[in-house]
């Protein structure tokens, strides 16, 4: 369901059924943040370090979506959390390395309970150099350090009420972006949050949470550590988000419900300042997210009923009020330059809409959906100004007079178990008006210099994206189990227009050996050959491609609750020179990369 | 009496220049009426350029402004001069001096002989504050019929081109030529998208269309042989 989209070793950017990032709402722990790069080099996904996350709940489509409006669906980071508890304190240690990029990882948390209260800290250092793709060929810019602490605390103010805090600091400096003209000196983000939560308020209400939070994101972009450039230029970013969301969850009777009021502002900017190469000529100077603010209320509703023991349903419904406004003076007058007329400010309304059933009968279980999405162009393509993109090498202008992207999908699984074989195959099917994209606009001037020309934000009278997958698995001993998973996607735009990004016929299949405090897998991913790919957006054909990796745990207990585990093996073992569709500019992968990860449990 | 221009000083291109009348007292006077004449002394000739009559200032009862193009800077040895010929109460009074005009930082104005062999000034007069937008533009075109003689030239187009020579000459949407306007100016829209240096590229058509001097821009020719400079 989610592909990852590589500029590099850093901050991949997660594709929900296909659809890059304007097309989902991606939270951590249900707070709406909004990245603060124009080329995408900051995804939210990297102000997290993924040691600290429990997991992460996607949805599809609008189903589920409390943390708004969306059309491709939600992604929830839910970090780790302590809990209250007998006094205890405990926590771990962990390192590792990675032969390839020297990648050095350092680590370590600490989680104190108590009946009263909770706290967690943790901690992560990444250092990695440039990585050599399969046949040893070094990818250039290709390096990151990367810090991250983030602190939890809970109390309990009396039974069945509590409140907590949290602080997230995330701090990656000198990443490069081997698949981009331009690295990044320093992303940072300070990401807070206070939340109230009382459980058991009636028989109706099983509980009520409301959170309050802020971010604050600094990208800063540039081209320093490149050698040869027909001009040096500093990008950079910033954005800031304050939001809040109060959410009702109860069960009575056959119903299971939810229904969450969330707002959120935020203001991004951007800069772009360009150092002539003529001495003494002024420096340009243009803003490139032209102080945008966005000011979002939404209220969504959900009700999961269940029919019978064989039947469920769910409905899900939201509304949401969005609110573009440009307070900036100058980044105003600079978009009038391409649309004179232009109100500076905009109000959208967004509606979504859910429903599904599942059927479970003796080995089979049946799932199918139907939903509605809406989604208001994001910063970029509502505001973007000669934002450069790499990789079909044109320059970007946003449209500010574009409607509301709309999506209606069905999505359908069937899965079967019966003893130790387990196969479940799903599928869905994304019909979206008024898709928005960049078409080539005659008569523009490119900004940066070598650009092909310029791109202007424009709406499809329709695409489809269809999504599919089937996953298998089989215990073939106590000992051994086999799983697999297939996936395929296609998109097409109106008059047959392929879109950018889609997976061919990938493939991966794991056997995994467990015993006692020992385990070993070894895998193969792959892929066919990508023969689908559009050249207007800079893709490429690709040959086929199958890669495998080994590895190996495990864990020694010592007194106590003390344990140490060891983590070790070998990524992309035959060296595989490879490129797969989501390579941003088809820079190759990693290639051999010996790993090895020692954690102490305390 | 003393001279004032917006930054202190008299340079190549359209000046706006104010002065105020002061008896020996001190106190201005607000009931003159007055005329100028700018003077180049060459080394073998002498010979004027476009000046506009002298009025009070907006707003102002004892300012008077009027505005001079010089197409040319002055030096030691070829120097301007301003004649101003004023009358208080049917009194008639006259100063000459010497007046310094020096080169602007980017040009500003362009004196030519057209295709048409007739001599042009041509100077921007507006933006004199650029902002990244679309910009009102300004310019004044004027004929030289002999030495002392600029008439005003009516119903021609400008027609502008801005490029960015440090940027592989990109240049900007939306712009719109420059048209007469009902105060004899010529008046149009300029974009600009950064701040930074910029080439306006003009090219100047009679009204019919006959290209009186400058060329288009193209992928050969990077820039017409007029134009004006901007940096902000």
């Amino acid at each position: 369901m989610v592909n990852m989209i590589r500029r590099g070793s850093y901050a991949w950017e997660p594709f929900l059924n296909g659809m890059a990032t304007e097309r989902s709402v991606i939270t951590i722990d249900g707070m709406r943040i909004y990245a603060a790069c124009t080329d995408k080099m900051d995804p939210i996904t990297s102000y997290v370090e993924v040691t600290n996350l429990a997991g992460a709940t996607i949805h599809s489509g609008s189903a589920s979506s409390t943390g708004g409006s969306t059309i491709a669906g939600t992604l929830d980071l839910v970090r780790k959390k302590g809990s209250f508890g007998q006094s205890a304190l405990n926590g771990m240690a962990f390192t590792g390395f990675e032969t390839n990029n020297k990648q050095k990882i350092v680590g370590g948390s600490l989680n104190y309970s108590h009946p009263k209260f909770f706290t967690d800290v943790d901690f992560t250092i990444r250092d990695a150099g440039n990585y050599r793709a399969g046949g040893g060929q070094e990818i250039q810019y290709s390096q990151f350090t990367k810090y991250n602490i983030s602190a939890q605390a809970g109390y309990k103010i009396k039974k069945h009420q509590q409140i907590e805090a949290s602080l997230i600091y995330d701090k990656a400096v000198d990443v490069g972006y081997p698949a981009l003209p331009m690295d990044v000196s320093l992303a940072k983000a300070l990401i807070g949050s206070v939340s109230y939560t009382r459980h058991h308020i009636s028989p109706l209400i099983s509980q009520w949470q409301s959170k309050i939070y802020y971010n604050d994101v600094t990208h800063v972009m540039d081209d320093t550590e490149r050698p040869n450039v027909p001009i040096r230029m500093d990008m950079p970013g910033w954005s800031k988000t304050a939001g809040f969301y109060s959410m009702l969850q109860g069960t009575s009777n056959r119903h299971d419900w939810k229904a969450n009021l969330s707002g959120h502002y935020n203001k991004s900017l951007a800069e772009m300042t360009m150092f002539s190469n003529t001495p003494n000529e002024k420096d340009m100077f243009m803003l490139t997210w032209p102080g945008v603010q966005t000011y979002y209320g939404d209220l969504f509703i959900e009700d999961k009923y269940a029919l019978s023991d064989k039947w469920n349903a769910a409905f899900s419904a939201g509304l949401a009020v969005h609110h573009n406004n440009i307070d900036n003076q100058f980044g105003l007058q600079s978009l009038r330059i391409f649309y004179p007329e232009m109100p500076g400010s905009k109000t959208r309304l967004l509606k979504r809409l859910s429903a599904s059933v599942r059927h479970d009968a003796a080995n089979w279980i049946y799932t199918f959906g139907a939903a509605y999405g809406e989604r208001a162009p994001s910063v970029s393509e509502g505001y973007g100004f000669y934002l450069f993109n790499s990789f079909d090498r044109f320059d970007y202008i946003g449209n500010p007079d574009m409607r509301n992207e709309k999506s209606a999908s069905v999505n359908a699984s069937l899965a079967y178990q019966k003893a130790a074989f387990t196969a479940k195959i799903n599928g869905s099917y994304f019909y979206i008006d008024d898709y928005i994209l960049g078409r080539p606009r005659n008569g523009l001037s490119v900004m940066t210099i070598g650009a092909y020309g310029v791109k202007v934000y424009e709406q499809l009278k329709y695409a489809t994206i269809l999504n599919t997958s089937i996953d298998l698995g089989y215990q073939i001993t106590k000992e051994f189990l086999w799983t697999g998973q297939l996936g395929y996607r296609r998109g097409t735009g109106e008059n047959g227009l392929l879109l950018p990004l889609m997976q061919p016929f990938t493939y991966n299949s794991v056997i995994t050996f467990a015993r006692k405090s020992f385990s070993a897998d070894a895998s193969i991913n792959g892929s066919s050959s990508h023969t689908r790919y559009n050249p207007q957006f800079g893709e490429k054909g690709l040959p086929a491609y199958a890669v495998f990796n080994i590895s190996f745990a495990n864990r020694f207990k010592f007194n106590g609750a003390q344990a140490l585990t060891l983590k070790t093996g070998v990524e992309n073992l035959l060296d595989r020179n490879y490129t797969t569709f989501a390579d941003w500019n088809r820079i190759p992968r990693i290639g051999r990369n010996f790993f090895i990860n020692l954690i102490w449990s305390f | 009496m003393e001279l004032y221009t917006l930054n202190g000083k008299l340079q190549t291109g359209f000046n706006n220049i104010f002065f105020q009348i002061k008896n020996t007292d001190g106190t201005t006077i607000d009931n003159a009426t007055a005329f100028w004449i700018p003077e180049m002394n060459m080394m073998s000739m002498k010979h004027s350029c476009p000046y506009s009559a002298i009025s009070k200032a907006k707003n102002s009862t004892s300012t008077y402004m009027g505005f001079i193009v010089f197409q040319m800077a002055g030096s030691e040895s070829e120097y301007w001069e301003l004649n101003l010929n004023y009358s208080i109460n049917g009194k008639d009074y006259t100063i000459k001096d010497r007046i310094s005009v020096v080169e602007a930082n980017r040009r500003v104005v362009e004196s030519f002989q057209g295709s048409d062999s007739k001599r042009y000034i041509l100077a921007m007069v507006e933006p004199t504050a650029p902002k990244v937008a679309i910009n009102d533009m300004k310019a004044v075109l004027y004929r030289m019929d002999g030495m002392m003689n600029f008439p005003v030239v009516d119903d021609f187009k400008i027609v502008i081109d801005p490029r960015m020579p440090g940027m592989a000459n990109h240049s900007s949407p939306n712009n719109t030529d420059l048209v007469q306007g009902t105060d004899k100016m010529y008046q149009g829209k300029l974009s600009l998208t950064m701040t930074g240096y910029w080439k306006i590229n003009l090219q100047l058509l009679d009204s019919i269309g006959t290209v009186i001097k400058g060329e288009k821009v193209t992928e050969t020719n990077e820039g017409s042989s007029i134009y004006f400079e901007l940096e902000f």
